[in-house]
């Protein structure tokens, strides 16, 4: 058997001969991807932990077994993790690394060394993270939880007065921000000189077109919120006025600062999972895309819109009419590219072979979880509607529905897609609908209560609430059971799947890009046997089959 | 790079032949790199500035007097000489280019001279305003005292984007010596100065930042000066 890059791999400095090392030196990018999973979706449970608790917490009304300190820190804790250590770097840390490269018919990343680099770095950035958990008491040094308890968002000035370990965890996100920005730098740069010759950017499977255009947004957006963090620090430790009103400063603008970047993190988020839909789709209806240069350019457009948009979350911090309504009309126009794409995908589907296996009903079943986010988010684009509905459960559930059920969920879809690509095997296909099946309950009763709490007046982020809301809570409760047994569920199926599962083959999905047409499976450290040259459209289908063939060897077009 | 790297090659169904781009030997792609990391910094010095210009419309005229006590003189001779040292800089780059990799090293040598002088003269400044009780967590700056809250911000944001930008300044010297380190090593050469290259484009922005943020804090208030110390009413 051929050698795979499980056996073998290309180190950072020297040639170290433990198997341990050979990992934590390693630039091959799909082993850094595979760690990348591991870690984050190690802090992923954590954070799931936490919401548990918290979901536990309201179960009833009044206090149960935390007290409201610990319940603001609960929120903050789940958000930090959820947002900077799992969503945001998430899928181009992992799939991006793995897969990216391998589509374009390149060897690595363009800086192999620097993405080894930004790896440790993410560690770092998660370390300092974990520290900001505990203090040591002044008095007796007592060890004592004191996390951040302002929420993933450090609005200033409550952020610049509590006495929890904002700073710690202000630098941990500035540090995860660098990992995030030297990521986007490297994947850009490889989409731009490593493409194998023939593929023109209109030849690019649409995978590679979500990470490039995510990777615009961690360039030009990331650096916005890093100095912003570094003002908020600033402000903290020297007390340099800008965000303090007893020196004139203005915590409005530190919202503002934010928001310029974390809401092109949303977009961040969702393009390359939205690029994963786009793989996906015409696999499994064993059809060519439809629309693919709409597809291609919304992406774009969506990155362009979703620097303009950041205002609709300070419809009631305080701003000019004028400017409401034109951050109003501006966020209306970002459902416009997205609504292409969904329709798009359901042209595609139109007259195709649907082969309904696991990564396809993943991703049928986040177009109605995204379609609920998006359009309620529409809703609450209205600036009138939002401000009866901004802080409630409302835009929780509104922000879940398209985070979870959109990018979490096509998260899920490419996982168990590229599954047999990165592990060789084949999970065991009923359990892992099974699994899907779970979440997909547990999502909806988890979070479809939560509109009509929202709608009603439930406020979030609070520990108590009055007792007409307790069925709310309660069916919530039993979502969050649903969802989470899904998930544990799930991972053990994969996990069983690569332990146990049969060899899968290099191309157990009949897909037509360039990462199932590798020499073996799992594939050799440098990928493809030869570099092909690429004269065709990356989805081409003909009666159902692909089109295009190769040999393996020699990487030439045999069809 | 001990071993040569040697291109492959795809071939067509015509038969053509088209070499491929590895990540190794890929001097475009390094230069690209940094190219887009040096926007990362345009983005942040960006949203200071865009900070800096809300502040100043919401207080005028505390940033004209504020600015107008500051020294011009001190700012610049520190302009001048950041100037300058982009120019050895470059200057240096070309000789490498020709092969002259003496009066390269030389070269660098005169750019760390001119960005310790900055730092030095930078330090003068910031101690003759902390004498005058102008300084962070200091006197004047703190909540209680009854200087003008446009005059706070602006010296805030003096003190923090003049900071910023002398850690931009010492990060820059802590390159210049890894890259004579790395010229002494043979690693950086006439055929292979991408390093080289990346640093005097590190230090072009670095300068580019000083050219914003001088006229923005020591000029905006000169003309108050010239028409009699800024005392005049409006």
């Amino acid at each position: 058997m051929s050698k795979t890059y499980f056996d073998e791999t290309h180190c950072a400095f020297g040639h170290p001969k433990s198997t341990f090392m050979q990992w934590m030196l390693t630039i091959d990018h799909k082993r850094i991807g595979l760690m990348y999973a591991a870690v984050m979706f190690t802090f992923f449970f954590v954070a799931v932990a936490t919401a548990f608790v918290m979901r536990l917490e309201l179960l009833a009304p009044g206090q149960q077994f935390i007290d409201g300190d610990t319940f603001n820190q609960a929120f903050t804790l789940h958000g930090v993790i959820m947002i900077f250590l799992f969503i945001i770097p998430g899928i181009p840390a992992i799939f991006g690394n793995i897969v990216m490269p391998i589509m374009i018919g390149a060897k690595d990343v363009s800086f192999p060394r620097l993405n080894w680099f930004t790896f440790w770095l993410y560690i770092v950035g998660a370390l300092v993270a974990l520290s900001s958990l505990v203090s040591f008491n002044d008095v007796d040094g007592e060890m004592i939880f004191n996390f951040a308890d302002t929420g993933w968002t450090f609005y200033a000035p409550y952020s610049l007065n509590t006495g929890t370990n904002v700073i710690t965890t202000l630098v941990a996100a500035f540090i995860l921000g660098m990992a995030s920005i030297l990521t986007g730098l490297n994947f850009l740069v490889t989409i731009h000189r490593l493409r194998a010759p023939g593929m023109g950017f209109f030849k690019m499977p649409l995978f590679v077109w979500g990470i490039y255009a995510t990777g615009w947004i961690q360039l030009l957006a990331t650096p916005v919120v890093g100095i912003t963090l570094v003002l908020a620090i600033l402000e903290k430790q020297f007390g340099i006025g800008i965000f303090d009103p007893a020196k004139g400063g203005d915590p409005v603008l530190f919202q503002h600062l934010f928001w310029i970047y974390s809401h092109p993190a949303v977009y961040l988020m969702i393009l390359p999972a939205f690029g994963i839909m786009s793989e996906i789709i015409p696999v499994f209806s064993r059809k060519e895309i439809f629309g693919y240069r709409t597809i291609a350019l919304s992406s774009a457009s969506i990155a362009g819109i979703g620097y303009l948009v950041w205002g609709h979350h300070l419809f009631t911090s305080g701003m000019a009419d004028i400017a409401k309504t034109v951050f109003s009309f501006l966020t209306f126009f970002v459902a416009i590219p997205t609504g292409i794409k969904f329709y798009d995908w359901v042209a595609t589907m139109y007259q195709g072979k649907i082969v309904l296996s696991t990564p396809m009903i993943w991703a049928l079943g986040t177009i109605i979880t995204f379609a609920i986010g998006g359009l309620t988010g529409i809703t609450i684009t209205m600036v009138g509607l939002d401000i009866h509905l901004q802080d409630t459960y409302y835009s929780v559930a509104h922000f879940h529905y398209a985070i979870l059920g959109g990018v979490v969920f096509l998260m899920f879809a490419g996982m168990h897609y590229w599954f047999p690509l990165i592990t060789g095997k084949m999970y065991n296909e009923k359990k892992a609908k099974i699994a899907f099946y779970m979440n997909f309950v547990g999502i909806n009763l988890l979070w479809f209560p939560m509109f009509i709490a929202g709608y009603l007046g439930m406020p979030r982020r609070y520990f108590d609430y009055l007792p007409e809301f307790e069925i709310y809570h309660q069916i919530s409760f039993a979502g969050a059971v649903v969802m989470v047994s899904g998930l544990v569920y799930m991972f053990w199926v994969l996990f069983q799947g690569w332990r146990n599962g049969e060899p899968s083959g290099t191309n157990p999905w009949n897909a037509t890009t360039l990462e199932w047409h590798l020499p073996s499976s799992p594939p050799p450290l440098e990928n493809h046997s030869k570099v092909p040259y690429v004269d065709f459209e990356p989805y081409k289908y003909e009666n159902g089959e692909p089109v295009v063939k190769f040999d393996y060897e020699t990487m030439k077009r045999i069809d | 790079m001990s071993h040569e790297y040697v291109p492959e090659i795809a071939t067509d169904r015509d038969g053509n032949e088209h070499e491929v781009q590895g990540w190794q030997d890929d001097f475009y792609g390094g230069k690209l790199g940094f190219w887009l990391f040096m926007l990362t910094e345009v983005m942040m010095f960006g949203g200071m500035f865009l900070s800096l210009a809300y502040y100043n419309t919401l207080h005028p005229h505390d940033f004209l007097e504020a600015s107008a006590s500051l020294n011009r003189w001190l700012g610049g001779t520190n302009t001048v000489i950041l100037l300058v040292s982009a120019l050895t800089m470059g200057l240096g780059l070309l000789r490498m280019r020709t092969g002259d990799v003496k009066g390269a090293k030389l070269m660098i040598w005169a750019t760390i001279l001119l960005a310790l002088i900055f730092l030095g003269i930078k330090a003068v400044e910031w101690n003759a305003e902390y004498h005058h009780g102008i300084f962070l967590m200091h006197d004047q700056m703190l909540p209680e005292s009854s200087m003008a809250f446009g005059k706070k911000l602006f010296f805030g944001m003096y003190f923090t984007m003049t900071g910023l930008h002398g850690f931009h300044i010492m990060i820059g010297i802590g390159l210049m010596l890894w890259l004579i380190k790395r010229i002494n090593s043979e690693k950086v050469t006439q055929d292979h100065h991408i390093l080289y290259w990346n640093i005097a484009l590190y230090w072009d922005i670095v300068h580019l930042i000083w050219v914003f943020v001088f006229p923005y804090f020591y000029m905006i208030g000169a003309g108050d000066v010239v028409a009699g110390g800024g005392h005049h009413g409006h």
